[in-house]
């Protein structure tokens, strides 16, 4: 059956792999077998692929923070405009955009490669096949713990990101001297909306579940050998990436205006 | 007892297998020779339920597997112990966790007591001393013999071997093949080994079935199989230079 849709034109390959998407999804969500060994699943990955980002996380959300600042200013160098809006436009870009979609796109990289590689070797190992002949739900049991861990970590790790972001963009902004300490702490707490973090962290929950679940799929039906596993895991991080953006337009649309 | 009746598998426009009918009995190695693509591996992922047949039916002791509900499919396959070719062990995991993970998963006993089975099983395939040790760590005949204890775990109804002796030297497939003919008698299964090791097959093999082109060409057991006269049995059994002399060893005068 899969052969007969894959030989048709890339439209209908692509619903194939939606439906396709859909029950593996169904089959991840269904009963576990033990709750405990879950539970311990989701507690490990929440350190491999939630803790194990944070650094590669901070490096990039202070620097991309002073580049934001010192981009801002230099582009609204204009007596008319005050001098706080320097902070005030940091703030607002990391909050909306470049926390929770920028630093979801990295993750799409790290954590989408590694999950797909994982299950992809797994895959072509036979060890998936191990898990299915022992009875065991393999798609809920490999992939149920990774969509859970990066859901509960995502978030925490997208308000360091803000955090350190906006801290990067005071350092740089102060340190070269184009704001004053007193301007930029000022900028980022005027008009400050609470609903833009509530907004950005639904954005990263959605992408969380978007880039496991992506990237678990290409590793999931991976077939052949090393080659195919580095394929699949080229294709998970660009898929990922490409529901993203589409989702992040859609959610965009849904809860901003 | 398997019993597989009419099984038929394609991929595409290529026939792997057409209308297979065998019985693989209990207490008996129950070997599946032939050459590379003969559709050996695909009749025995079709019986273990990795793929789903065109036409024809499995019967493990009577339940037909592919009409099955999901929840009793489940439960058929905690019957079953597989040895695969690449072992299948978890690289993540150390040798005794390897052999805890189905008791883990299914078994309700306590944590002391899947200790103790998993020992017991590693014991029985001769492993002491490497239960910490993670799959990467151990030679490719221990991978198997793990793996067998991985299989036995669960005391298992029905295993299933998949070229058990692909990439060992001949003194370790000796090794291999006389554990599984041993569990086999042991524990009772009924046991399938898909394999064309010809020495395999004179040191282990209870019953054979010969597969050609995706057809059950001959069936016999391991006495029958040199005497036969079938072409294309002899063509695959006499192309080991040592199966030609044990061949002429046989021959009167």
């Amino acid at each position: 059956m899969g052969l007969f849709w894959r030989s048709f034109p890339n439209g209908v390959n692509l619903l194939f792999h939606i439906g396709h998407y859909f029950q593996l999804l169904r089959e991840v969500f269904s009963k576990p077998e033990r709750f405990s060994l879950y539970y311990r699943r989701t507690i490990e990955e929440m350190d491999l692929l939630g803790l194990k980002s944070i650094g590669i996380v901070a490096l990039l959300s202070v620097f991309m923070g002073a580049v934001i600042t010192i981009q801002t200013k230099s582009n609204i160098d204009s007596p008319l405009i005050q001098a706080w809006v320097v902070g005030f436009a940091t703030r607002q870009s990391t909050i909306l955009e470049f926390s929770p979609t920028i630093i979801s796109l990295i993750l799409a990289g790290k954590v989408g490669s590694t999950i797909s590689a994982e299950i992809g070797s797994m895959r072509v190992k036979e060890q998936i096949d191990a898990l299915d002949i022992m009875g065991i739900n393999s798609a809920s049991y490999l992939i149920l713990p990774k969509i859970v861990a990066t859901m509960l970590m995502n978030p925490f790790i997208i308000v360091i990101s803000m955090f350190l972001s906006i801290a990067g963009g005071y350092v740089a902004g102060t340190a070269s001297g184009i704001i004053s300490s007193s301007d930029y702490l000022q900028g980022i707490q005027s008009n400050f909306n609470p609903y833009h973090v509530t907004y950005a962290l639904i954005k990263t929950v959605v992408f969380a579940f978007i880039i496991t679940t992506v990237s678990a799929y290409q590793g999931y039906y991976t077939s052949g050998g090393t080659r195919e596993v580095g394929i699949s895991s080229t294709r998970a991080v660009v898929y990922s990436s490409v529901v993203i953006l589409i989702a992040n337009y859609v959610l965009t649309q849904l809860l901003l205006l | 007892m398997i019993e597989v009746i009419g099984l038929s598998k394609r991929f595409g426009n290529t026939q792997v297998l057409s209308n297979i009918s065998t019985v693989f009995e209990t207490g008996k190695v129950n070997q599946v020779i032939g050459k590379s693509g003969s559709g050996k591996s695909v009749l025995a992922k079709c019986i273990v339920g990795l793929y789903v047949p065109e036409e024809g039916q499995v019967l493990y002791d009577g339940r037909s597997f592919h009409t099955l509900e999901k929840e009793e499919k489940r439960q058929v396959r905690q019957e079953i112990g597989m040895l695969f070719q690449s072992s299948a062990l978890f690289d993540s995991l150390t040798v005794l966790e390897n052999v805890i993970f189905p008791l883990k998963m299914f078994a309700t006993m306590s944590p002391n007591e899947m200790t103790e089975r998993a020992h017991h099983c590693l014991k029985r395939v001769k492993i002491e001393g490497k239960e910490n040790a993670f799959p990467a760590e151990i030679s490719g005949g221990m991978q198997k013999r793990v793996g067998i204890a991985r299989a036995i775990a669960m005391n298992p109804k029905y295993l299933f071997v998949d070229e058990p002796n692909s990439g060992l030297d001949p003194q370790t497939s000796i090794v291999i093949d006389n554990l599984i003919s041993d569990i086999t008698e042991e524990y009772g299964t009924t046991t399938i080994v898909i394999t064309h090791d010809m020495n395999s097959v004179m040191e282990a093999g209870d019953n054979i079935l010969f597969l050609h082109d995706g057809r059950a060409w001959w069936k016999g057991s391991r006495e029958e199989l040199l005497a036969s006269d079938n072409k294309e049995l002899n063509e695959f059994i006499f192309a080991s230079g040592l199966m030609r002399q044990v061949r002429s060893a046989m021959k009167p005068g």
